[in-house]
């Protein structure tokens, strides 16, 4: 899905908007209206009721022909605002092409603390380098 | 410190290093060459006010009388509207919404200063001139851009009507005969294609999500349909300048607004409000009480201080 119209095509732009996008949860577990705390903000923040949205990590890729680079991470609704969100937040400064959002909880990382298990083993393995092989006369780019 | 954390030090440096490059801050060349690197960012090509400004100043461009009170309006439209926005900014319900609302501020204002700059023309006036001197009566904005933000949803709401009028007018306006407005559109309705989008996925959330939120949408939409129809009020202005192909009759572009707008508000099972029209008069200078504390805010540090920069 394009995350915005074709502004080439202006009769059929909006149709493209996202129908099957998971609309936000009505999360009251009590199914009572909680009547908000009075206080300046609950114009502007609605009833206090609400989950908080779900973490998605960002992916842009800058520009044709690069791998998406992991640009940060934010809060959304669900997966159209997550991308319309990284949009936003992420390439308004022209950095990018192309944005993938991921779930946060979809992603499993290695775990920091085995550093040394995980990452040191190849220290010092420059066999595993192309160095000692010697480079073929005439050969340019290499 | 052990060696450990001085490793773990410059670990950290070592990565954002690598980031610089990723992006091409240096070693890239300032060529300006779009092709001279591949990870190059560049603030883009694009039409900006200051081109306008640059090509009023050689006597490349002039508007009539008439384009440039044309100009005034639709810029005083974004002007406005931008304004209203920018007051979200740290108010939003949560800080991605925020910048999504302040992003879409600071389009409108984009559109209103190229607009205003080139209105300005036609009276040897800037955009600042026009912007931060004029009093209330002489402001063009329609009323709808003038109403206040109240909560989340009578913005989105508002925010719904506007960028979908604003989409079909812009659209038309590429087709301008004035190369200035037709190039100025051209650049603004992608913007506000994005604007569309933004507004009708919040429409569908809002209505399809708690009682409360459905609640304060139709709530919404209740305050700020009344002031749709000025939008599409044709005058003698616009009759003179759809004839001379700068702009189009507001009022051809209600179909499409109305086909648009009722497909979004059928998927989110909302009503068009029954409330009766506003009087209008934005155009001929005849605002509703807002306008006056938008400018007063507006206009305050510049008059203060007229000619002052930092």
């Amino acid at each position: 899905m394009a995350p915005h119209g074709n502004p080439e095509a202006p009769a059929s732009a909006a149709s493209e908007i996202n129908r099957e996008a998971p609309k936000v949860a009505a999360t009251n577990a009590e199914g009572t209206t909680t009547a908000p705390a009075s206080g300046p903000d609950v114009a502007s923040h609605g009833a206090k009721e609400e989950t908080p949205w779900s973490l998605w990590e960002v992916f842009v890729r800058s520009s044709r022909g690069l791998s998406h680079v992991h640009a940060g991470s934010l809060h959304a609704p669900d997966a159209a605002m997550a991308l319309r969100n990284a949009r936003d937040l992420y390439t308004r400064r022209n950095e990018g092409v192309s944005i993938w959002v991921v779930p946060a909880e979809a992603i499993s990382s290695s775990d920091p603390d085995s550093k040394g298990s995980f990452f040191e083993s190849p220290q010092g393995k420059d066999y595993r380098h192309a160095t000692y092989y010697t480079k073929s006369e005439g050969v340019k780019h290499l | 410190m052990t060696s450990k954390d001085v490793n773990t030090t410059d670990t950290d440096f070592a990565i954002e290093g690598h980031g610089d490059i990723s992006v091409g801050v240096h070693g890239a060349g300032a060529s300006g060459d779009g092709s001279a690197s591949a990870t190059r960012i560049t603030p883009g090509n694009a039409l900006r006010p200051e081109d306008i400004a640059l090509e009023i100043q050689r006597g490349q461009v002039r508007p009539s009388e008439d384009v440039a009170e044309f100009a005034l309006r639709i810029g005083d439209d974004g002007l406005i509207l931008a304004q209203r926005l920018g007051h979200w900014i740290s108010r939003a319900p949560e800080l991605e919404e925020d910048i999504a609302l302040g992003n879409i501020a600071l389009d409108q204002l984009g559109h209103a200063r190229s607009f205003l700059t080139y209105a300005g023309a036609a009276w040897d006036k800037s955009e600042d001139d026009l912007a931060y001197f004029r009093r209330e009566h002489e402001f063009r904005s329609a009323h709808l851009f003038e109403q206040p933000n109240g909560d989340f949803a009578v913005t989105i709401a508002r925010q719904f009507i506007v960028s979908f009028y604003q989409y079909e007018l812009y659209t038309k306006l590429i087709e301008s005969t004035d190369a200035t407005i037709a190039a100025i559109s051209a650049k603004a309705v992608k913007e506000v294609d994005y604007h569309r989008d933004h507004s009708a996925q919040w429409v569908l959330r809002l209505a399809g999500g708690t009682d409360e939120s459905r609640a304060r949408i139709i709530q919404g939409f209740k305050l700020v349909w009344p002031y749709v129809d000025e939008l599409f009020e044709d005058d003698e202005l616009t009759t003179r300048l759809a004839e001379a192909g700068v702009t189009v009759q507001p009022s051809s572009l209600r179909a499409e607004f109305d086909r648009l707008t009722g497909e979004i508000m059928a998927e989110a099972e909302l009503e068009i409000p029954g409330v009766p029209q506003a009087l209008g008069g934005g155009r001929r200078g005849k605002h509703s009480e807002f306008l006056g504390y938008i400018l007063a805010e507006m206009q305050v540090l510049a008059r203060e201080h007229p000619g002052a920069s930092w």
